[in-house]
Order: structure tokens, then C-alpha cells, then sequence
């Protein structure tokens, strides 16, 4: 406790801490966020062939996220812990609305409109695990066996209605938080291994019940060649523009497959390409630094944090940023197969930023409300 | 109590945490080495590859069309160019709703709405990532408006290019023709390959005859594109070699001078250079204006100038195929003089009428009282009908084909542009050959009869009557008529010259005749007691020629013929040809107004307003 006190403020002079203290805001992870939010304008100037128009409405869209993250740092995390259920059955109400009345983009229905267009599977990758943690704090660590047939009741629901919009790579991202929360809760190596083997068997299964498009992606990305102008088409461009910027980039703006619009979804998933191509390795080193810096103090505020809840939820959350950004560059690298997960700060898109550092502000509230919790 | 159990369970708990954190941190350390091995494999090791294929993948080789040849007339003025245009196009992949879009620009007053249909099928037709033109020659005021608009209509730009234009709009329209969009047929015809970036194709007129001259060469340029196929920047590989240019036989000054005299009226005008052949005016009426069909003309227009009763499209001067009428008994008149079938001596007591031995039947003359007594001379002077009646008697069918198709009459001459006639000139053969029923094969002396004066099988047309009269003009030499000097290097101006051809000469070369029957095509225009005198007055040069009234109608026997009676449309048309000067001959014309009724007074002062536009520079 005391310990940790000392480090925060060996860096940074006592008066600033203080404000930051008071404010409730976490100045390493502040700094990395902004960096990464900086780099990623940056990049999406160009990734939208210079349109001032769609970077200047990325910013304000991180303005409103900015204030969020602060808002949400407020708050205490007991107030989380006891209203976690709320937020978590709200958003299962809405993703039930979604399937009935939800509004179709792209082939799927993830959209509900209330006031404005809004994708409820984002508060749900908060919600769930926020709720998981909120259970496991009511529960004996590691968790037994009925703990977690408990979190399979909280999980799952959310992901199998995701799922079905079809959004599969947000249900998975979504079920990888809750698992993420089981993980660190201890849960036993042997169970572990015992629930992998049920699921490597259960895998033909899911594989009957994916939808066409979703088989092919997998079938594409085993052998992109294979239908290069159709399915294959995204993951031989973005290998193209990431293999052809080399060490060093060709330069801001100057990206001939990001400009020339070769490169599908320039702006959104595949943006990390453009990173690739227009800065080279040494571009794309850099952000992942920045990733593992911001991953980094994360894990270091779960580490830090004073009771079981605060922890998973900081791991959890943090850890499922870190997931994010894995599936994302893998995927445009070819290494995953295109499942349509942005990269997380930098691609362009509104809803995703606002729960991203809506998550960075409680791992904030986790920091900076220690000392006053009750002991 | 959830207090009271973190209480308990904390120092346990707190340990498995951060192993369970350790786990998690090697976890994220090892998947970040895996992407960031994956990106040193493609950035570092691969990147060779990669850099080949993203300049493979942006860099196109396309068709660079090269610039379509010049025609022009006999002293250079130019009939045919190319003018820069700015036009209106679609990439229909790019467009969300094409619908939508069409209706806006249709409402901003960019794209014609007569042509929505029209332009949908194109669009339907076409590749859905090929530029579809919506509206070419967009003026500055449209371009201006279209600036403002662009951000609102994504996949839809404008394009400069180079559109075939005709400065003098609607004059020779029939003798250079037109270009049109390239279609699906033209393609089968012509090299595909040398045709990769053309638009426009030769479709009629000498457009299409040196389609092969005028085009040139397609080049190449490397064409960095965007991955919706639109150019991004060009760099030229190959330059394109372009078309030639054409000179005409053409004067642009006489052909103005055709095509005013004709306008109002349908007919058609030829006039030759006896000495070589060349063509210096062609017209036909009414006419049309070539540049809308080089601007792409609406299926509605283009329906409309085909269903027009007047066939503007018709070029009368080579298509349009005349009963000859009178124009044809000084070629008469010289074959039976040469063949001894009459002598310049020999005369016919005319009473206006004429009728075959043993048969009731009366053959008109055109003057119902008569000519009284006249000789061969004054015979084509006064173009008297019953001389030629009794001529016919003499010489027979036979015998008059014989000389007509000397002159050229019965068989095409070979003209550069596509659609000419061959005609009529009837015979026994020919009526053995043409007609299915033995009945039908049977040749009447009646039909020599009305044969003499150019009426019943008989059928010319305006381009044969002019190189028959061409013909008399340089007493039997005869030059291929034709409509193309040379072409010209556009770059270099180095000129191919084109050969010129004669044709048989007329038999039986006979001086005396010529003279004799000149000597009474130049009476036409000089003798008081003939209906052209007033058309010769005052000329300041010899000239000789010959009217022709052909009918339309036939006339019932015992009905008195009335003109004003009869429909516009069944008037006689009227004909005149005539050459000059007589001593030297520098010009040939064939004049024929439709439903003119009468050659001397409709007909000849046109020919001679030709005549002297020529003559008298």
C-alpha cells in the first residue's frame, strides 16, 4: 500500500500527484491513451485519404470518450461491485431488443436505435465482466465448481445472442473477457485443461453451426489464394501494403495500396496495414510499445488493486485490451482469420472508443480509490 | 459480509492473482513476439515480394487513342475536326443509388432527361467498373455547376476528350458522313487491339470508306489506378501515331452554293471535273447535321431523322435512282448519228402526238400542239418528244442501251462512299434476266417507245447523269468520278497522292457528231424557241445542256394533265444537266429537284448558278 504510494510518486512531483490523486486520474496510463489516441489521428488522416472532415469527427468522438473515461473514474469501484448486475441486465434486455427489432447494417442486426444508433454488444464487454467479478467477489477463491456454472450462467447468454446477430468476433471477444476473469480467479489447471478438451471437441459442432461467410474466412484464411478476388482479397491486400512498407514506410500519405484504396477497410479493421505501410516496422514497433506500455500499467493496477473484485475486473479489462489488439494485428497480418475486430483506439468508429476508455477510466477508479476504501 | 470474506481470503486470493498475472504477462510478451516475427517476416524478409506486387498491383498498361485524321476539301478548309470536350461520366460500382443519382442530376439540369431510359440500359449494359458517359459537350456554365455538385456524387466525374466535330455543321454532310459510338458490330470488323481506346467510329460517307486512314495507331501509357479502376496519373509508353488526314475533291465554296439552291426542296447536285474525274460538289436535300450523331444522338432522334418522309439520311446523289427524262437524247442523238440510224439532215413532222403502226394508243408530247417540222438539232433544243419517239423506231432497245451504258448509265461507277446505284437501263437481255414470269420476260415496242425519253424501266442517278454529261463534255473520254485527293501525315504533312482512273472511252469516236449534238445542247441555253433560254442569258462563258422532266405519275390516257391538280409529292421532277466552257470543259452538273415539275425553269438556273460560281472566280 504504502509501497505503492512511494513509487507513484517518485516519477512525478507531490503536487501534481495530488491533483491527479484528487482527480482520480492515473497519469501513466493517461499518457499512454493519449499517445496511442495521437498516433492513431495521425494515421487516420491518412487512412481516409486525407478527409479533414473524418478525422476532425474521430476527435470529437474522442473528446466525448475522453470525458467518459473521466466520469466513469469517479466513480468508486463498490459502486460498480453493487450495480454491476444492473448495467449487466440492461444490456442483455437490449441485445434481446436487437434480435427482435434490431436495425440491419453489413448483414447483421447489432444495432438499436434509442436517441441514436447504438450497438448494445459494447456495454456488454464491460457488463460481463464486471458482473463476473462481482460474483466471484460474493464466492471462496479459486472458484469450485458451482462458481463457475454460476459465471456459464452469466457468460454465455450475451454470447450466444451475439453471436446469432452474427457479430462472432465480438462474441468471442466477449466470452474471452468473462473466461479472462475465470482465469485469473485461479480456477485450477486440471479444470482447465478438462473444459479445453470439452471445447476441441465440441469444435466440429460449432463448426456446423457457422454461417457461410464466417466458414470461409476461416477456409481463407488457411489459404488466402484460394479466392483472391473474393474472400481472400482483404488478407492479400493488407499483406501486400504491410510486406511492402518495409523498415521504414513509404512515408505519411504516400502508401500507394491505403491511398489507391486497393486495401479494403482502410480506416476501420484493416488500419493497422496502413501503419505498416505508410511507417514501415519501425512504425509499427512503436505501437506495439505503446500497446504493451498501456497493457502493462494495467496489469500493474490489477496487481496493485486491494480486493478480488477490483483485481479481475482491472486484469480482465485490461487483458481483453491486450486481446483486442492481438486478434486485430493478427488478423491483418494473416496470421487469424478476418473476423472484423477494430484496432482498438486508432481505427475509426465511434461506439468502440467511448467503451474502451470508458474501461480505462474504472481501471482509474480502481487506482485511485484505494485509500479510501474501508479496510 | 462480502467485507468480511475479502477479509479472510485476501492474502490467499492476492497470490493466486499474481501468479495467475505472471501467467498473463508471459502470455502477452510471447503473442506480441508472435506478431511482431510475423511483421519482420513480411516487412523484412519478404519485402521484396511484397513491394513488387503493390507496384504490380497500381501500375496498368492502357489504351492511349491516337487522334483521328482531319478531312478536308480541295483547297484545305477543314470539314472534319477534333474538339476537346468535357463530359459527364459514371462508375456505376461507386454509385449507392443510381437512380437517385441520375434523378439530381437531372433535376440540376446536367443530364437530358429524354434520355434517362436510354442512359440506364447503357448502364445496365455495361461493366459495373467502366465509365458510362451521362452527358458529353458540357458547356463552362455545366462544368461550373457540376464543381459545386461533385462532393455530393461520388463515382461521378468529368473526363476530357477529344469529339469529332463539323465545323460547317449540316454542309456535305452525305459525302463525309459521321462517326458514332462504337458498337458491338463494329467491333467484330475492325482490330480490336488498335481499337482499344477509341470511341468513335466511321459509320457512313467517307468517315467509314478511310475509317483505315483516318484512325491511326493506338499507343500506350502506364496508368497508376486506384482499385476502383479510376486513373490516378498517366505516363506515356508508346505515343499514339495519328490518322491521317483526307483532302476532298471537294470546293467548299461550290458545295455551299449546291446546298443553298437545294434548300427548301429535296433533290440532289453532282458536278465533275470532266478532265479528271474529281467531284467538286456533291449535295443532297434535305440534309442533317453529322455533329449530333458525333455527340450521340438519342435513340428518339436518330428514330425520327430515319422516319422522316423526306429521308434526310438519303444521299439522292448516288442512292436516288431517276427516270432520266430528256437528259438522255443528246447521248441518244449521238448514237444514232455515229450508227447511221439518222442523219443531221433528217426531220420529223411533230403534231404532239405519236402513235406505234397498227395501234391506237397515243405517246404525248410534252408540248400538246406540237414542234412542227424538227431536226435532230432542234429536236434536243426544244426537247421535242415525238422525233426521239420515231428515233426509236430506228435504233431499237438494243442498240439504245448499247450507247447509254457506254456513258456510264446502268452500272455503278465506283465511288468512294458506300451506297451507290447502279440504275436502270433497260434492254431485251435485261428484261429476259429481271423479271420471273416468261409473260413479264416479253420486250414491247411500246417500252422502247417511252424508253427514248428517259421514262418507263429507265433509272440514273444525279452522280451518273453528271459523268454521262461529263462524258459528252470531253467528247467520250471518261474519267472514274471520285471524292478523294490524298491523305497527309499529321505530323510530318508528307502526302500520299491517290491515282486517278480512266474509264472506257465512248465508242466510235466521230467528230462531226460530237460537234453537232454540243451545237445543240448549248442551243438549249441559247435559242429563244427553247424553254431554258432564260437560264443561258447572259453567261459569260459557253455553255451547253439538256432538261429532263421525268414522271412521277403516269398519266391516264384521254385525262388532260393538270400540274396543280396532282399532290406535291406526284409532281414530275425536274432535271437539268449541263457543262461548260464548252470549248474546254471545266465542269459538269447534274441538277434533279423532286416533284420540280420542270427542268428548264426549276432545274437549269441552278446548274447555272453552279456553273458560274465555278467559272467566274
Amino acid at each position: 500500500m504504502f509501497r505503492e504510494e512511494a513509487q507513484l510518486q517518485r516519477g512525478t512531483t507531490p503536487t501534481t500527484t495530488t491533483w491527479f490523486a484528487r482527480a482520480h486520474i492515473d497519469p501513466p496510463l493517461l499518457a499512454g491513451v493519449l499517445l496511442l489516441c495521437a498516433f492513431g489521428l495521425f494515421v487516420l488522416y491518412s487512412a481516409t485519404g486525407q478527409s479533414s472532415a473524418r478525422t476532425m469527427s474521430q476527435a470529437v468522438r474522442l473528446g466525448v470518450a475522453l470525458v467518459a473515461m473521466i466520469t466513469l473514474a469517479q466513480i468508486p469501484p463498490r459502486v460498480y461491485r453493487r450495480w454491476a448486475w444492473v448495467g449487466y441486465a440492461l444490456g442483455l434486455a437490449l441485445l434481446l431488443v436487437v434480435l427482435v427489432a434490431g436495425v440491419s447494417g453489413k448483414g447483421a442486426q447489432r444495432w438499436v436505435y434509442i436517441g441514436f444508433r447504438f450497438q448494445p454488444s459494447e456495454i456488454m464487454k464491460i457488463a460481463v465482466p464486471m458482473a463476473s467479478a462481482a460474483y466471484l467477489y460474493t464466492r471462496s477463491l479459486p472458484p469450485n465448481l458451482m462458481s463457475l456454472v454460476g459465471l456459464v450462467a452469466i457468460i454465455l447468454p450475451p454470447v450466444l445472442l451475439i453471436a446469432r446477430q452474427p457479430d462472432l468476433g465480438t462474441a468471442i471477444l466477449i466470452g474471452a473477457s468473462g473466461a479472462i476473469v475465470v482465469l485469473l480467479a485461479g480456477l485450477r489447471l486440471r479444470v482447465i485443461i478438462a473444459i479445453g478438451a470439452v471445447i476441441g471437441a465440441a469444435l466440429p459442432l460449432i463448426w456446423q453451426q457457422l454461417r457461410d461467410y464466417q466458414r470461409q474466412r476461416v477456409l481463407t484464411m488457411l489459404d488466402p489464394q484460394s479466392d483472391p478476388l473474393g474472400a481472400g482479397y482483404n488478407i492479400i491486400q493488407s499483406k501486400i501494403a504491410i510486406g511492402s512498407g518495409g523498415l521504414f514506410g513509404k512515408g505519411w500519405t504516400n502508401g500507394t495500396q491505403g491511398q489507391l484504396e486497393y486495401l479494403p477497410e482502410r480506416s476501420t479493421d484493416f488500419i493497422f496495414a496502413v501503419i505498416g505501410e505508410e511507417f514501415g516496422l519501425l512504425g509499427v514497433m512503436t505501437l506495439m510499445l505503446l500497446y504493451l506500455f498501456v497493457v502493462g500499467r494495467g496489469l500493474y493496477i490489477a496487481s496493485q488493486a486491494p480486493d478480488s473484485f477490483s483485481r479481475l475486473l482491472a486484469g480482465s479489462l485490461t487483458l481483453t485490451f491486450f486481446v483486442y489488439v492481438l486478434v486485430n494485428t493478427a488478423m491483418v497480418t494473416g496470421l487469424l482469420p478476418v473476423v472484423g475486430v477494430p484496432l482498438p483506439l486508432i481505427s475509426y468508429g465511434g461506439t468502440s472508443m467511448v467503451t474502451l476508455l470508458g474501461a480505462f477510466g474504472i481501471l482509474m477508479s480502481i487506482q485511485t480509490h484505494k485509500r479510501l476504501l474501508p479496510r | 459480509m462480502a467485507n468480511l470474506q475479502a477479509i479472510r481470503d485476501t492474502v490467499a486470493e492476492q497470490r493466486i492473482f499474481l501468479g495467475r498475472l505472471f501467467v498473463a504477462v508471459i502470455f502477452v510478451l510471447f503473442a506480441s513476439g508472435v506478431v511482431v516475427a510475423r511483421l519482420t517476416q513480411l516487412q523484412v524478409i519478404e519485402h521484396e515480394h511484397y513491394a513488387d506486387l503493390s507496384q504490380g498491383n497500381r501500375i496498368r498498361i492502357e489504351a492511349a487513342p491516337p487522334t483521328r485524321g482531319l478531312i478536308l476539301d480541295r483547297n484545305g478548309n477543314v470539314l472534319a475536326q477534333n474538339l476537346p470536350a468535357y463530359q459527364l461520366e459514371m462508375i456505376p460500382e461507386q454509385v449507392d443509388d443510381i437512380d437517385a443519382a441520375l434523378d439530381a442530376l437531372i433535376d440540376a439540369g446536367l443530364v437530358n432527361g429524354d434520355y434517362r431510359d436510354e442512359i440506364r440500359d447503357r448502364i445496365r449494359r455495361s461493366t459495373s467498373f467502366n465509365p458510362v458517359t451521362l452527358a458529353e459537350r458540357l458547356d463552362d456554365a455545366a462544368i461550373a455547376k457540376f464543381a459545386r455538385l461533385r462532393p455530393f456524387f461520388r463515382g461521378i466525374d468529368i473526363r476530357a476528350r477529344l469529339v469529332r466535330d463539323y465545323p460547317h455543321g449540316d454542309l456535305a454532310a452525305h459525302v463525309i458522313g459521321y462517326v458514332g459510338r462504337l458498337s458491338a458490330q463494329d467491333l467484330d470488323r475492325v482490330d480490336t487491339t488498335n481499337y482499344a481506346g477509341t470511341a468513335q467510329i466511321g459509320k457512313t460517307g467517307i468517315e467509314l470508306t478511310y475509317e483505315d486512314v483516318l484512325h491511326g495507331t493506338v499507343g500506350h501509357n502506364e496508368v497508376v489506378t486506384t482499385a476502383e479502376g479510376r486513373a490516378h496519373s498517366y505516363t506515356p509508353r508508346a505515343e499514339p501515331e495519328p490518322g491521317r488526314n483526307v483532302y476532298l475533291t471537294l470546293d467548299l465554296e461550290l458545295q455551299r452554293v449546291a446546298e443553298s439552291e437545294l434548300k427548301g426542296q429535296r433533290g440532289a447536285i453532282v458536278a465533275i471535273d470532266p478532265t479528271n474525274g474529281e467531284i467538286l460538289a456533291m449535295a443532297s436535300a434535305p440534309t442533317f447535321d453529322p455533329n449530333e450523331f458525333a455527340r450521340g444522338m438519342g435513340t428518339n432522334a436518330f428514330a425520327a431523322l430515319q422516319a422522316d418522309l423526306d429521308r434526310p439520311l438519303f444521299n439522292r446523289a448516288i442512292s436516288g435512282r431517276y427516270p432520266p427524262g430528256s437528259t438522255i437524247k443528246p447521248i441518244l442523238g449521238y448514237g444514232a448519228l455515229v450508227s447511221g440510224r439518222t442523219t443531221a439532215t433528217r426531220v420529223t413532222h411533230c403534231e404532239g402526238h405519236f402513235s406505234l403502226p397498227g395501234s391506237t394508243h397515243r405517246y404525248r408530247d410534252w408540248k400538246p400542239e406540237g414542234h412542227g417540222i424538227v431536226d435532230l438539232s432542234e429536236a434536243i433544243a426544244q426537247s421535242c418528244d415525238v422525233y426521239f419517239y420515231e428515233l426509236a423506231q430506228d435504233m431499237d432497245i438494243d442498240l439504245m442501251h448499247d450507247f447509254l451504258v457506254q456513258f456510264g448509265l446502268g452500272a455503278t461507277l465506283g465511288i468512294e462512299i458506300p451506297g451507290e446505284k447502279a440504275g436502270i437501263v433497260p434492254s431485251r437481255a435485261w428484261k429476259r434476266q429481271s423479271f420471273r414470269r416468261r409473260a413479264d420476260q416479253v420486250w414491247f415496242p411500246g417500252e422502247t417507245v417511252i424508253a427514248s425519253i428517259g421514262q418507263g424501266y429507265m433509272l440514273a442517278t444525279p452522280l451518273q447523269l453528271a459523268h454521262a454529261t461529263a462524258a459528252i463534255a470531253m467528247r467520250g473520254q471518261r474519267a472514274r468520278p471520285h471524292l478523294t485527293l490524298r491523305d497527309e501525315d499529321q505530323l510530318t504533312g508528307a502526302t500520299f497522292e491517290y491515282e486517278k482512273s480512266l474509264l472506257p472511252a465512248v465508242g466510235h469516236a466521230d467528230e462531226h457528231a460530237w460537234v453537232h449534238i454540243v451545237e445543240a445542247m448549248q442551243d438549249v441555253l441559247r435559242s429563244v424557241r427553247s424553254s431554258a433560254f432564260a437560264a443561258g442569258r447572259g453567261a459569260k462563258y459557253d455553255i451547253a445542256g439538256k432538261s429532263g422532266t421525268a414522271q412521277v405519275f403516269s398519266v391516264a390516257q384521254e385525262v388532260e394533265y393538270d400540274e396543280l391538280e396532282l399532290d406535291e409529292r406526284l409532281k414530275d421532277h425536274a432535271l437539268f444537266v449541263a457543262f461548260a466552257p464548252v470549248e474546254a470543259p471545266r465542269i459538269a452538273v447534274a441538277v434533279i429537284i423532286e416533284n420540280g415539275s420542270s427542268g428548264s425553269s426549276v432545274a437549269a438556273p441552278i446548274a447555272r448558278a453552279l456553273t458560274d460560281s465555278w467559272l467566274n472566280r
